[in-house]
């Protein structure tokens, strides 16, 4: 199974596994990580899986769609790593990325 | 007799979100998750939508793994109806005769779907569309063949279905008793775009009729309407509203009519005991004050959140925005505020590009608005609704012009 880290708003590292096709929000939710509200299930309706992603992984995620970029202009803390985690599909290209969890707004 | 610092009753998303924000906030004391359903807290907007599509599995709808309850040493008492309530000597009773009692008391029963009264409502083959078990049934119906799905209620749920099943290739009418779709919810021009989306996409959409009874020996078979035309169907989903449940706290003395009143904290009138969610009435201000239920997600949600808080001490009203969604075919419908009380709307962008905005207005101000696959306007106008925001209604009406340029101009 490949992983991924995830960093809590504590700063805490934790590294996660994934399965082929989950989104990371799912995977964050999966590893017991219960700080990322996901309100709205994964169907980019809100913006409360908001994690910021390590630059160096940008070219190998999926495009950021219209309705996710405003979606992220409600967030305080958005900035231009920002991204929803329900909108990123997990692959094994994407082994070792690390995101952080965004502050709550 | 079993005992618990605080027993949430109710595993729906405001049951979930409660157990969860406790331990996060450092609670230490036991906590017990009581769920009338067999199954850990899922999320519920997916019913009607991916998991009905069978598009997601019910593994990826749980609102956190199986593992996660115990792990934070939360006891998931399941398949358990609380059927009384002592709030003297502190304890509930579920229907297997156990009691448990309890420190404090988080209802969130969330309610029942609302069933037929006619001739025939009781057949094999009628469902509602509330929880797991009703869409199992549903699924199992079209496994069975049913193909010809006659759906009752033209809300939010019934719309949500009816473009799932069109998607599986069966035939729908859809049947709603007023004289047009989302009426409690949504202003005219919303409705209208919804009922042409759903007639576009084949579904027979029929306003202002009534039902009659429904029709079958052993099981549905068809539907008499109230001028005597008779549908086939054999399958039947009822999407007419829910009953809250609250009948134990009533019994008990809390106060309520339709649900249970709670003050601005979740409080009931009874001690230790706080409702959140679908079933507790309270005074929301995008509602003038005016005391309502509203069913929601984010109303469970952020509910949960402010009953733990003030078990922890530390108080903050409910003051919430409140905000929905709906998703049918290809139309993402969100909204925010509410649109009840409304004197005037303004309609931003054209139906017909698939891409607009409903804007509600009560004296002015901006008090919600619907918005059809415009994300944006969604995004910066729900800072106008926060803001109870005056805007020029000329360019309010103008959907190139940004909603977030009129907040500041609204609040000048």
């Amino acid at each position: 199974m490949s992983s991924v880290t995830v960093i809590t708003r504590e700063g805490e590292s934790v590294d996660i596994g994934f399965e082929d096709g989950q989104t990371l929000m799912e995977a964050i939710r999966e590893a017991g990580i219960d700080e990322l509200m996901a309100l709205c299930g994964g169907c980019c309706s809100c913006a409360t899986c908001h994690v910021h992603v390590d630059p160096e992984f940008f070219d190998k995620l999926p495009s950021m769609s219209e309705d996710e970029n405003d979606l992220l202009d409600s967030s305080d803390d958005r900035d231009a790593t920002s991204r929803l985690s329900c909108q990123i599909a997990l692959s094994a290209e994407l082994a070792g990325l690390r995101a952080q969890i965004a502050k709550e707004d | 007799m079993k005992h618990f610092d605080v027993v949430i009753v109710g595993a729906g998303h405001g049951g979930a979100q409660a157990a969860v924000t406790l331990r996060q906030k450092g609670f230490d004391g036991s906590i017990a998750l009581i769920g009338k359903e067999p199954e850990a807290p899922y999320e519920r907007p997916p019913l009607s939508k991916e998991y009905l599509a069978r598009e997601k599995a019910f593994e990826r709808i749980l609102i956190r793994p199986k593992q996660f309850w115990s792990d934070k040493n939360i006891t998931l008492e399941l398949g358990a109806e609380v059927v009384e309530l002592d709030a003297v000597s502190k304890y509930i009773r579920i229907q297997d005769g156990r009691q448990i009692g309890y420190g404090k008391l988080i209802w969130s029963a969330g309610g029942s779907p609302r069933q037929l009264s006619c001739p025939g409502s009781r057949l094999p083959g009628v469902h509602s569309v509330r929880d797991k078990a009703d869409v199992d049934g549903v699924m199992a119906e079209l496994d069975n063949g049913a193909r010809q799905v006659v759906i009752i209620g033209g809300g939010y749920i019934g719309l949500e279905a009816a473009a799932v099943l069109r998607k599986l290739e069966c035939e729908v009418t859809l049947l709603e008793a007023l004289d047009r779709v989302l009426a409690r919810v949504a202003g005219e021009d919303i409705s209208r775009f919804f009922e042409r989306e759903h007639r576009a996409r084949g579904v027979d959409v029929r306003l202002g009729v009534t039902v009659e009874s429904i029709e079958g020996r052993e099981r549905t078979e068809g539907l008499r309407l109230g001028d005597g035309t008779l549908l086939a169907a054999d399958l039947v989903i009822v999407g007419i509203g829910i009953v809250p449940s609250v009948e134990p706290l009533l019994r008990a003395g809390a106060v309520g009519k339709n649900g249970v009143r709670v003050d601005d904290y979740c409080r009931t009138s009874l001690h230790d005991i706080y409702a959140i969610g679908d079933c507790a009435s309270h005074k929301n201000q995008f509602a003038e004050g005016s005391e309502i239920r509203l069913e929601s997600v984010q109303n469970a949600n952020d509910m949960a959140n402010t009953a733990v808080r003030h078990i922890l001490g530390d108080e903050h009203p409910y003051r919430a925005t409140p905000w929905f969604w709906s998703n049918q075919y290809d139309i993402k419908l969100q909204t925010v505020g509410l649109s009840q009380d409304a004197d005037a709307t303004v309609l931003r962008g054209d139906p017909e590009t698939r891409s607009f905005s409903l804007v509600y207005l009560k004296n002015g101000k901006v008090i919600a608005l619907d918005c059809v696959n415009a994300m944006k306007d969604f995004v910066q106008g729900r800072k106008l609704v926060e803001q109870q925001a005056c805007p020029d209604l000329a360019r309010l009406a103008d959907a190139l012009t940004p909603l977030k340029s009129l907040g500041e101009e609204g609040s000048n």
